[in-house]
C-alpha cells in the first residue's frame, strides 16, 4: 500500500516526548558509541507502540502511528537530521505514517493466499466495515490495508491484526473476528480451524508412531 | 598492492582501489550512474556490472568491489553486456521519452548509454510513473519524473554541502527524492547538483530552455567572484554567456564551484556601461560622449592636477593587467596614491606572508586544527569551506571560531567574538589553545573581517603572534592563512598597488577608479575629479565625470592571483558589449593622450613587462612560497565583536548586484537566513 507522508496535516501532533526515558535509553544502549543511527529502527516502533496506547484509551480510540513530531524527537535524540528519520519510517510498511484505526487488518493478497481465497476475506472485511482498502472506519476502531506476504502461506489466506496473526479464514469467520473485536472480546490468534502450527489440514500424517512432544508442552 | 587482469591488461594498483577505478587507470570505459569519485559509493544503479573470475558465476557492481589480487575482470563480455541492458531497461521503465523538451539533452549520461545498452523497442506496458516536482529554490529546476534513483545529489547535500536536507523516501516504484519539507536548498554549492544529476531530473532553473550544449563555445576560465579563483567554463553563445561550468582543479576548487559563481553571469547583461559618457558642464549630467573626447577631458584633467593630489583605486574584480598598465600610467606622472583596499581593510602589505592563505587550499587537508578569526568562510569563499567540511568529515578536524556565531556546515568551538579573544587564546594554555598546542599542523584562518576595523594592523599582528606561540610556521608548513575576498586584491598587493603613508580621499582631486565601487563613495572629496572604468554602472559611475566602459571577465584575457597566491589566466570568451575594451587598451590608449605613451602594445608586451619587474606573476597555476618576516603592528585592540566581510553572500559586487537570479536567492534565502539566526 502507497504510504503518504504529510508533514503539514491537521492531525500531526505539536509534539511529542518519549513517555519512558528508560527504554530510550535501553535501546541506544544495545548500539556501540556513534552508532546512534542504528537505533533510528526500535526508537519509531517504540514511538509507534506509545501512540498505540494512547490510542486505545481515546474516545474515538485510534491505532499505533508515528507523527511527524516523534521522528523530529528521534532525529534529535540520534543526532540525524530529520530526513534520515523519514526515509526509514517511509521505506518500511510496518511504521504507519499516518493515523490508523485501533485494529490495523494487514491483509495479505499475495499469491498464495489470493489462491486460497484472499481475495473473498478482503471482500468479506469491506462489506462488514463499509470501507475500503486504505481506509479506517468513522469510528476509529479499524483499518484496512493491503499488504504483501507475511509469511504464513501454508495457513493462507490470513490478516494480521495489529501484532498478530489470524489464519486459516473463511469470509464468514472474518467477519466473526471483527465483531468480536469491535466487542473487546478476546479472539484467539493464529489458525482459526484448530489447525497445530502449520500442519496438514486434516491433521498429521507423518512420524505418526514417533514419540513427538505435543506443542505446548 | 593486488595485481589483477582487466581484459587481459595486467595492472597493478593500491590495496582498496575499486575495479571500477582500476579500469579507469587503464583507459577502459564504465557506464556508471550513481558513482562520483567525489562522493560515497551507494552502488545502487547497478549499471558498472563487469564480469569477475574467480567468484559468484554472476555480474559485480564493480564500484563497490575492490580488486584483489589475481581477479581476471571482463568489462566487455556477453554475460557484462546482458546484464547492464537489463539494468538500463529497468532504468527506462519509468523514465519518459521527453529528451526533446530536456535540458539535458545532448549532454545526459542516460542519453548516451542507451545508445550502447538500449533495447530499440520498449516491452513495457503499462502506464509510466509521473512525480510531484518539489521547489526547492531559484536555482535548482526539477523535474523528478526523469529521476532515476541514484542518490548522487542526496550524498552531495549531505558530504559536500553539509545541507542534509535531500532524502530518498518511500520504496520500490514509488521512491522519490525529496526535501519533503519543500524548502530551498539551502547551500551556497547547490548548483553543483545540476552538474551531479547524470538525469535532467535536476537542471538549471535560469537556463533552463535556453540554449542546447551543442551550440555552445565552450571557454576555459577563471572565477572572479571571490578570492578562491575557482576553474570556470564559460559556455557563451553568440555574444551572450548562457552558462557558467565548473572545471576539475584538485587543488583550487576540484569540481565545484559556489551559487554565485555559476548564477551571477545574468548581471553581464544589465546595467553595462557600453560606451563612454563625460559629465555635462552645464546641467551637470551624463552624456555619451565619443572615445576621442572622453579621453582629451580625462587627459587634460590628469595633467592639470598637480602630481601628489591625484589617487587611483582598483576595485575587486580587476585583472592583473590592467592594475598594473595603471600603476605605470600613475607612476608616468610621478603619482604614489594608490590603493587596492578599498574594502576598508587595514593590514600590512609589505610581507607577502602576512597577506596571503599560506598553505594553500589543498593544504587544509593536513591541518588537523583550524582556528577561524573574523570570518564566515561559507559565505566568503563557499569552496574553502567545503574543503574545512572535507577535512572535518575525513578526520573531525577541531575548527575554532573567534567571530561571528553562524552555521558552518560542520561543529565548531566558539571561543570568542572580538580580538580580546584571540590575545586571551594566545595567554591561556587550555581549552582550544591547548588543540592547538598539540596540533601537528595548527592553522589559523584570517578573514577581512578582522581587518576591516581601525585595529586591523594590530589584529594583523595579533594574528602572527598566534600563529608564532602555536607553532604554526615551520619548515615545511605554514598555517597562517589570509582569506580574501576579492579576486583582484593578491595581484594588486603583489605589484605594490597600495600606498605607504596612506592619503586622504577626501583631499585629492583626481581620483581614478579601476573598477572601484565598493566603498563608500562620499569617501571621496565631493569637488574631485573623478575618472571612472569599469563596466557596469553602479556606484562608481554615478560618481564619475568622465566614464570608460572596460571589459567584464567574461570579455578579456587576463591573470588572476587568488588568495592563495597562485597566478591563473582567464580567457577571453564573448566581446565586450558595444565600445566597450578591454581594460589595459582603454589605459595604454589614455596614456597617449597625455603623452607617456606605455611602452607595450599588446598583451604579450605587457606580460614581458609584467614578468620583468615580477617573475612569479607569470608563473602560470604556480605559488610563490612567501618568506616568514615580521608584519603587523602590534597596538591596542578595540573590544568590538569582528563582522564577516561578506553578510550576503549573494551580493558581493558590481555583477551581482545587476544580476536578477542573484536578487531572487538573497529575497528566498536571505530571508530564510534571517529566520534561523533569530531561533
Amino acid at each position: 500500500m502507497k504510504k503518504h507522508l504529510d508533514l503539514h496535516a491537521a492531525y500531526q501532533p505539536q509534539s511529542f516526548s518519549f513517555r519512558s526515558a528508560e527504554a530510550v535509553k535501553d535501546i541506544l544502549s544495545r548500539y556501540p558509541e556513534g552508532r546512534a543511527r542504528s537505533a533510528i529502527m526500535p526508537l519509531l516502533d517504540l514511538a509507534q507502540r506509545q501512540v498505540a496506547e494512547d490510542g486505545a484509551k481515546a474516545n474515538p480510540p485510534y491505532g499505533g502511528w508515528i507523527p511527524r513530531a516523534a521522528m523530529d524527537e528521534i532525529a534529535r535524540i540520534v543526532g540525524q537530521p530529520p530526513i534520515k528519520v523519514y526515509e526509514v519510517a517511509t521505506f518500511y510498511s510496518m511504521y504507519n505514517i499516518e493515523p490508523v484505526g485501533q485494529y490495523l487488518v494487514q491483509m495479505c493478497t499475495t499469491t498464495p493466499c489470493m489462491l486460497c481465497g484472499s481475495d473473498n476475506i478482503v471482500k468479506a472485511c469491506q462489506d462488514r466495515l463499509g470501507i475500503g482498502l486504505g481506509e479506517t472506519t468513522g469510528d476509529g476502531k479499524f483499518s484496512l490495508m493491503e499488504v504483501e506476504c507475511l509469511g504464513a502461506c501454508v495457513n493462507a489466506p490470513m490478516v494480521q491484526i495489529n501484532d498478530d496473526f489470524y489464519e486459516d479464514l473463511t469470509p464468514a469467520r472474518m467477519v466473526e473476528i471483527i465483531d468480536l473485536l469491535e466487542q473487546g472480546k478476546e479472539v484467539p490468534v493464529g489458525s482459526q480451524t484448530g489447525r497445530l502450527n502449520s500442519q496438514a489440514e486434516g491433521g498429521g500424517t507423518t512420524l505418526k508412531d514417533a514419540k513427538v512432544r505435543k506443542s505446548g508442552t | 598492492m593486488p595485481k589483477l587482469t582487466i581484459d587481459g591488461v595486467e595492472i597493478e594498483v593500491a590495496p582498496g582501489t575499486s575495479i571500477l577505478q582500476a579500469s579507469e587507470m587503464l583507459g577502459v570505459e564504465v557506464p556508471r550512474f550513481c558513482y562520483h569519485d567525489k562522493l560515497s559509493v551507494p552502488a545502487n544503479c547497478r549499471m558498472c556490472l563487469v564480469e569477475v573470475s574467480p567468484g559468484p558465476p554472476k555480474p559485480q557492481a564493480s564500484c563497490a568491489l575492490a580488486c584483489a589480487d589475481g581477479m581476471v575482470v571482463k568489462t566487455n563480455s556477453e554475460m557484462v553486456h546482458k546484464a547492464r541492458k537489463g539494468v538500463m531497461e529497468m532504468m527506462l521503465i519509468n523514465h519518459p521519452l521527453d529528451c526533446p523538451i530536456c535540458d539535458q539533452g545532448g549532454e545526459c549520461d542516460l542519453q548516451d548509454q542507451a545508445v550502447a545498452y538500449g533495447f530499440d523497442r520498449s516491452r513495457y506496458h503499462e502506464s509510466k510513473r509521473a512525480k510531484v516536482d518539489p521547489d526547492v529554490g531559484p536555482l535548482v529546476k526539477t523535474v523528478m519524473t526523469r529521476c532515476i534513483q541514484c542518490t548522487r545529489c542526496v550524498r552531495f547535500a549531505e558530504e559536500i554541502a553539509g545541507t542534509p536536507d535531500l532524502g530518498l523516501v518511500n520504496r520500490g516504484e514509488d521512491v522519490e527524492i525529496t526535501t519533503f519539507v519543500e524548502k530551498a536548498i539551502n547551500t551556497e554549492l547547490s548548483g553543483n547538483l545540476v552538474d551531479i544529476c547524470p538525469v535532467g531530473a535536476l537542471t538549471s532553473k535560469p537556463y533552463a530552455f535556453t540554449a542546447r550544449p551543442w551550440e555552445l563555445r565552450k571557454t576555459e576560465s577563471i572565477d572572479v567572484h571571490d578570492a578562491v579563483g575557482s576553474n570556470i567554463r564559460i559556455d557563451a553563445r553568440g555574444g551572450e554567456v548562457m552558462r557558467v561550468l565548473p572545471r576539475l582543479h584538485e587543488d583550487v576548487n576540484e569540481e565545484w564551484i559556489s551559487d554565485r559563481t555559476r548564477y551571477a553571469h545574468d548581471g553581464l547583461k544589465r546595467q553595462r556601461l557600453d560606451r563612454p559618457y563625460v559629465r555635462d558642464a552645464q546641467s551637470g549630467k551624463l552624456r555619451p560622449a565619443s572615445w576621442e573626447e572622453a579621453f582629451s577631458v580625462a587627459a587634460e584633467k590628469l595633467l592639470s592636477v598637480k602630481q601628489g593630489w591625484k589617487a587611483a583605486l582598483v576595485g575587486d574584480l580587476c585583472d592583473l593587467e590592467s592594475m598594473v598598465a595603471l600603476k605605470d600610467l600613475m607612476g608616468s606622472l610621478h603619482e604614489t596614491n594608490l590603493e587596492c583596499r578599498t574594502d576598508g581593510a587595514f593590514y600590512d602589505a609589505s610581507s607577502r606572508a602576512g597577506y596571503i592563505f599560506n598553505s594553500t587550499i589543498a593544504g587544509i587537508e593536513q591541518a588537523d586544527a583550524i582556528l577561524l578569526v573574523g570570518t564566515n568562510p561559507r559565505r566568503e569563499a563557499a569552496l574553502v569551506n567545503a574543503r574545512i567540511r572535507k577535512t572535518w568529515l575525513n578526520k573531525r578536524v577541531k575548527v575554532g571560531v573567534i567571530g561571528e556565531v553562524a552555521d558552518l556546515t560542520y561543529p565548531y568551538e566558539h571561543i570568542g567574538t572580538g580580538p580580546a579573544d584571540l590575545e586571551n587564546l594566545i595567554k591561556s594554555a587550555g581549552g582550544f589553545a591547548a588543540v592547538l598546542k598539540n596540533a601537528k599542523n595548527p592553522m589559523i584562518i584570517v578573514g577581512m573581517g578582522a581587518f576591516q576595523r581601525e585595529d586591523g594592523l594590530a589584529v594583523q599582528a595579533l594574528a602572527r603572534q598566534c600563529a608564532e606561540t602555536f607553532n604554526m610556521v615551520r619548515e615545511g608548513w605554514n598555517g597562517f592563512n589570509v582569506l580574501h575576498t576579492a579576486a583582484s586584491r593578491i595581484g594588486a598587493l603583489d605589484i605594490g598597488f597600495t600606498s605607504k603613508d596612506g592619503f586622504d580621499l577626501g583631499k585629492v582631486e583626481l581620483v581614478y577608479l579601476l573598477g572601484a565601487d565598493d566603498f563608500p563613495m562620499e569617501y571621496i572629496n565631493p569637488h574631485a575629479f573623478v575618472i571612472y572604468q569599469g563596466h557596469h554602472g553602479d556606484a562608481g559611475a554615478n560618481r564619475a565625470d568622465v566614464i570608460l566602459p572596460g571589459a567584464a571577465y567574461t570579455e578579456k584575457n587576463g591573470l588572476y592571483v587568488n588568495t592563495e597566491g597562485r597566478v591563473q589566466m582567464a580567457r577571453k570568451a564573448v566581446e565586450a558589449p558595444g565600445e566597450a575594451r578591454e581594460d589595459w587598451k582603454i589605459i595604454r590608449a589614455l596614456s597617449a593622450y597625455i603623452h607617456r605613451q606605455l611602452p607595450y602594445d599588446d598583451l604579450f608586451q605587457l606580460r614581458e613587462r609584467i614578468a620583468r619587474e615580477w617573475p612569479h606573476l607569470m608563473q602560470i597555476d604556480q605559488i610563490l612560497p612567501a618568506p616568514w618576516t615580521v608584519f603587523g603592528l602590534p597596538g591596542k585592540v578595540a573590544g568590538t565583536s569582528f563582522v564577516s566581510a561578506v553578510q550576503n553572500f549573494y551580493m558581493t559586487n558590481v555583477i551581482t548586484r545587476a544580476s536578477l537570479t542573484m536578487a531572487e536567492c538573497t529575497k528566498v534565502f536571505l530571508h530564510h537566513d534571517v529566520a534561523e539566526a533569530a531561533e
